[in-house]
This record gives C-alpha cells, sequence and structure tokens, in this order.
C-alpha cells in the first residue's frame, strides 16, 4: 500500500512536469501577449519596457526555468490582466464552480444511476426505453443548446429563475458559498441541470450495461437459487459489482467538469474557473493559463488515486501494488 | 407416502423467431427421499432446463408449458411467483456447475451465507454466521470460520462447490438438484464430492437430481438414471440395470464411448454425428439419424414409451 502511493506520487509528479511543458511551450506559441495588452498607440520604448518587465525578451527555456523556480517558492505569479496573484484568483473562482459542479454530479447521479438500474432490470419495458432514448439525447444534444432552451423557457418566458449569475452568498461552516441561500439555489439550479445532462446521459447508458450483464450473471441465477427476492439481488450482488465502472466515469466526469464547466459558465455568466480560463486565454494571460493547467493535471491524478483507492475497497480482488 | 420429489409431464418451451422450441419434452420421474437420480444427456439434451423447470427459473421467452412438479405432496406450479420464491433454496435447492461464476466476487463468503440463511430464517447475523459455519463443517471444509472471512477468490475450485453444496443444504431441502456440479473440478476433487454427496443424501433424506453429461460419475453415484435426448427421456432404469444392460442404442452408445471401460489399443468408439437442433427435430424418432439400428418405421413413426420396469423410447431396443 505505501509502495503503491509512493508510485503513484512520483508517477504524478512526472505527468505534472511534462504538462507544465506542453502547456508553456503551446502557450508561448499562440502569440505575444503584449499585442494583446498594449494601447497600439504606445511608443516602442513602453512597448520594450513592458517586455522586460514581464521577462518575455529572454529565451523560452530561461523563461520556463524562472517560472519553475518561483514555483518551488510557492509563487506562480501574477495575473496580467488582474494583476494580483494566480492563486487568489483561481481560489476566488473556484467556489463557485465547485458549488455549481457538486449540484449537477448530485443531480446526474440521484437520478441516472436508479433510472440506469431500472432500465437494466426490466430491459424491454416501455420505461427503459424511454430511459434509453432521453439518455442518448442527454449527451448529444449540445450543451449551450438546452442551456439557451433553458433560459429561454424559465427565465424569459415564465420568469421563474434567473437568466444567469451567482446569486447570494452566505457563511455556512468555514466558506462563504451561494448554496446557502434561497437566492443562491435559485441561480444554481438551472446550471447545474444544464451541466448534470450529459453525465446523466453517460451513467444511466454505463449502469444499465452493467445491470444488463450482471441479470445474466451465474452469481445472480445462485442468489436467486436460494429464493432472495430480486431486490435483494440488485441492492446486495449487484450494485457493488457494477459500481466499479460506474465510479470510473464518475471520477474523470467529476473532474472535467469541475476544471472545464466552460460551456454552461459562459452561457449562464457563472463565476467559475472555467470562465476564468476561457478569458484568459482570449486575453493571453499566460501566467493565469499555465498555473491553472497545472493545478487541473494535479486535480485529475488526486481524483484517479481516490478511484484506485475506492476500487481495492469495493472489490477485494483489486490489489494496489508499488511502481507500474 | 409422497416421493421427495415427483415430476409428471414436464414440458418446457423456449419462444424463438419463427415456433416455438420444446427444450424439455413430455419429461416424467420420482426420486424418493434420500434416493440419488442421475439425469445424463448431451449437452442441448435438455437436462439442464429439466433443472431449472423443476426451481422455477425459466425465464423470457423461456416458459414451463406443462407438467407437474410435486416436492413432498406439493405442487409448485400451482405456487404464486413469492411462494415459489420461498420454496426456493428453502425446500428445493440448486448447485451450479461453476464455482467460479456461482459466487458473487466481491462479497465475503460468511456474508453470502448468511444472506441465503436469513431470506428464509428470521435470525441476527450473528446466529446466521454460526448456521453457515454449521454448513461449512458438515461438507468437510477445515476451518470454517476463516472460511466464512475470505472472498470466493482466496478459495480453490474445490472448495468454492464445497462452499456452494454447504449453501444448498442450509435449509435442508427436501430436494437438491445439481446440475454439473463436479464437471470442473479435478477428478481427485470431484471423487471425493460425489462420495460427501452419497453421505449427505443418506444422512439427510434429501433427494438429489445429479445432472451430468458424464454417464461414469452417475454410475458410481446415482440409484436410479434417466438418460435424456433430444429433450425427452429415453431410458430410465435404477442405475444397475441401465449400467448392465442398456437397452437404447443411445445409451448404448454413450457407455462405449467412456474411456475407462474400454478396451485398451482399440479405436474408442463415439456415436456419429451431434445432438440435433431443437427447432429442426427430424420425424419419427430424433436420434434415427445417428442410430445403428433405425429402421424404416423409425424415419415415420416417434417412438412411443413401453413401460416394462426398464422404460424405453424405441422401436427397436436392445435385449
Amino acid at each position: 500500500m505505501f509502495g503503491y502511493l509512493v508510485g503513484r506520487l512520483s508517477q504524478a509528479v512526472v505527468v505534472v512536469f511534462v504538462m507544465s511543458v506542453i502547456v508553456f511551450v503551446g502557450v508561448y506559441a499562440i502569440g505575444n501577449p503584449i499585442d494583446v495588452m498594449i494601447d497600439p498607440g504606445a511608443t516602442a520604448e513602453i512597448r520594450e519596457n513592458l517586455i522586460r518587465k514581464y521577462g518575455l525578451d529572454q529565451p523560452l527555456w530561461r523563461q520556463y526555468f524562472t517560472f519553475v523556480g518561483n514555483v518551488f517558492q510557492g509563487d506562480l505569479g501574477n495575473s496580467m490582466v488582474y494583476n494580483i496573484p494566480v492563486t487568489s484568483l483561481v481560489f476566488s473562482r473556484l467556489p463557485a464552480t465547485i458549488e455549481l459542479v457538486m449540484v449537477s454530479v448530485t443531480i446526474a447521479a440521484v437520478i441516472g444511476i436508479p433510472a440506469g438500474l431500472y432500465a437494466g432490470y426490466r430491459p424491454n419495458s416501455l420505461g427503459a426505453k424511454l430511459i434509453m432514448a432521453l439518455s442518448v439525447l442527454g449527451f448529444s444534444v449540445p450543451t449551450f443548446w438546452i442551456g439557451m432552451l433553458l433560459i429561454m423557457a424559465f427565465a424569459v418566458e415564465l420568469g421563474w429563475l434567473p437568466s444567469g449569475g451567482r446569486g447570494e452568498v452566505a457563511e455556512f461552516l468555514w466558506f462563504k458559498t451561494s448554496l446557502a441561500t434561497t437566492n443562491g439555489w435559485s441561480h444554481v439550479i438551472m446550471p447545474a441541470i444544464n451541466l448534470s445532462l450529459f453525465k446523466m446521459g453517460l451513467l444511466i447508458r454505463l449502469t444499465r450495461a452493467g445491470m444488463v450483464e450482471a441479470m445474466g450473471a451465474e452469481y445472480v441465477r445462485f442468489a436467486r437459487a436460494q429464493g432472495l427476492a430480486d431486490r435483494q439481488i440488485v441492492f446486495s450482488h449487484i450494485l457493488r459489482n457494477i459500481s466499479i465502472p460506474v465510479i470510473t466515469v464518475f471520477g474523470l466526469e467529476l473532474g472535467s467538469t469541475l476544471a472545464f464547466a466552460v460551456v454552461t459558465e459562459t452561457v449562464f455568466n457563472w463565476p467559475g474557473v472555467g470562465k476564468l480560463i476561457i478569458d484568459s486565454i482570449l486575453q493571453l494571460d499566460r501566467p493565469v493559463m499555465v498555473s491553472y493547467l497545472v493545478m487541473v493535471v494535479i486535480l485529475f491524478v488526486a481524483i484517479n488515486l481516490i478511484v484506485d483507492l475506492i476500487y481495492a475497497r469495493l472489490d477485494p480482488r483489486v490489489r494496489l501494488k508499488g511502481g507500474s | 407416502m409422497n416421493a421427495a420429489l415427483d415430476v409428471q409431464g414436464l414440458t418446457t418451451r423456449f419462444a424463438t423467431r419463427g415456433d416455438a422450441v420444446t427444450a424439455v419434452n413430455d419429461v416424467s420421474f420420482t426420486v424418493q427421499k434420500g434416493r440419488i437420480l442421475g439425469l445424463v444427456g448431451e449437452s442441448g439434451s435438455g437436462k439442464s432446463v429439466t433443472g431449472f423447470s423443476i426451481m422455477g427459473l425459466i425465464d423470457a421467452p423461456g416458459e414451463v408449458a406443462a407438467g407437474k412438479v410435486m416436492v413432498d405432496g406439493q405442487d409448485l406450479r400451482a405456487l404464486s411467483d413469492e411462494d415459489m420464491r420461498k420454496m426456493r433454496g428453502n425446500r428445493v435447492a440448486m448447485v451450479f456447475q461453476d464455482p467460479m461464476m456461482t459466487l458473487n466476487p466481491v462479497l465475503r463468503v460468511g456474508d453470502q451465507m448468511a444472506m441465503a440463511v436469513r431470506v428464509h430464517r428470521k435470525m441476527s447475523k450473528a446466529a446466521a454466521l454460526k448456521e453457515a459455519q454449521r454448513a461449512l463443517e458438515t461438507v468437510g471444509i477445515p476451518s470454517p470460520e476463516e472460511r466464512l472471512r475470505a472472498y470466493p477468490h482466496q478459495l480453490s475450485g474445490g472448495m468454492r462447490q464445497r462452499v456452494a453444496i454447504a449453501m444448498a443444504l442450509l435449509h435442508r431441502p427436501s430436494v437438491i438438484i445439481a446440475d454439473e456440479a463436479t464437471t470442473a473440478l479435478d477428478v481427485s476433487i470431484q471423487g471425493q464430492i460425489l462420495a460427501e454427496v452419497r453421505d449427505l443424501a443418506d444422512q439427510t433424506g434429501a433427494a438429489i437430481v445429479w445432472i451430468t453429461h458424464d454417464l461414469g460419475v452417475v454410475s458410481s453415484l446415482a440409484d436410479d438414471i434417466c438418460v435424456m435426448y433430444a429433450g425427452r427421456i429415453v431410458e430410465r432404469g435404477t442405475a444397475q440395470q441401465v449400467i448392465d444392460h442398456p437397452r437404447h442404442p443411445y445409451t448404448q452408445g454413450l457407455l462405449d464411448s467412456i474411456p475407462a471401460l474400454h478396451e485398451p489399443g482399440k479405436h474408442l468408439p463415439q456415436i456419429p454425428g451431434s445432438t440435433p437442433q431443437l427447432s429442426r427435430l427430424p420425424q419419427g424418432c430424433p436420434f434415427r439419424p445417428r442410430c445403428p439400428r433405425a429402421t424404416e418405421i423409425c424415419a415415420t413413426v416417434p417412438p412411443a414409451d413401453t413401460k416394462d420396469g426398464q422404460t424405453v423410447l424405441c422401436h427397436h431396443p436392445l435385449e
């Protein structure tokens, strides 16, 4: 177990390193941030000064090592646009994204998993066919389009919900969240549903596939031969077996939604990190892009590690080994 | 007194595209308390479907179309789904072929067994585990307490099958159906388990239906033998009668193709051809295309039961 953790952590270090190089080179190739930041009418001298100030006159490798050196001192740099440290910028946006994503994955799981179980348990029923048809819609209709339809229906026509933005925040335990106020919920519910549809479709199909396979498994037949009722077979025998692929996908989806809820955050004008990264790319805010993507890598490594640990608890045949 | 298991005219059909396939066709047999019936046939002969039909575990598109399944004088087919569920594992139990697959890989043996105990008897989990431990002792599993905490993959194949048999014994059922229960095991383990099953039948008085393709296995284990072919029982008698004086050419063919009973150095005889597709059964006797004794009548008229002690479904039985 200890060897396993050491192995995984050293892997993570390599991944973060490689990733940071790729991002750095990639961002360098996109364009010169000075061109975007500066007034086109500024003199060559002002321009030169700015370039020197940000170290952009240095060769790429030296810029990279300066960046790495600063990172080791806990400094991810300042945003060129907001001129505040990148870390505080990201952490000011993170709570909004986390609450949006948590609400949306909860909706996806609470509806998607039972629906998938039912669709797999009675695959030929009308209800199952309806669920499957809707799940196809869930992940094939574009998110931005459904988002706009939701706004049209519930904000513009019916006027029940606000069309975008984050609601009032209130203190809850140690942090401020909009989930602690009614107004906050009225703002979060629509983008959360919008964001959950894709994941819900995925969970439905995954759970159903696992259920259909499990229903034909010998151990289920044997359990029925012991006189166990179907309900008990599903909840005591099958659920644990099919939770492994479901948790894998759930973990990956959680990570990618946290990092890239871009479309929904843009449509609903939600002040989260997805919107931050898109804005930084448009403004060529290099430190924000690089630091943010490195943080995303760390996030994924962490989620994968947690998923692996959950596996080992769920399936006794899984052995966590060091290295590999 | 009632027989422990009395099956009369059992017929199971599967609806396929086109017409229904009759997998089990008018099958009848009885098993008395403490007796073992060997149900023998090639794959596709309908022997497993017979077992599942008795258990009421035939899923759509299959359906038990006719017949009676009497256990201790009670007709299982007349029961509601819920009452039938209460019979399963309780009065009639079943053991399956593949011990790798029949136990749930992610649950401890003890948890699975305790679940099987508590589904029919209200008791605490601790008491159920005690019960499970006793069942494991009965089937000769060493240090059963430890085994209860193990996961299935930590046990050997023979051990797993013993666990499955122990689970079948939990509620002292009147009838146990064992479907190829030792087929996947080593010959030496198979011998041990067969001896234990024989003891169990004698001690607990359970009636056992031992389904297998291996006449060699049942010849040493069973009291009576039914040979199935294409969904029908084609020969029935005591084990001794059937093994020593087979009357159906198919049984004769099966016996001839057991390597152990054959003279060394000679070609092992085999039955030509393979089991017919149930959807395309030949007119007349289904065994005719493979039968050395077939004549014209076999091609047109299906053979009828000749009820003179040792039943044979054949126009030209061996004497």
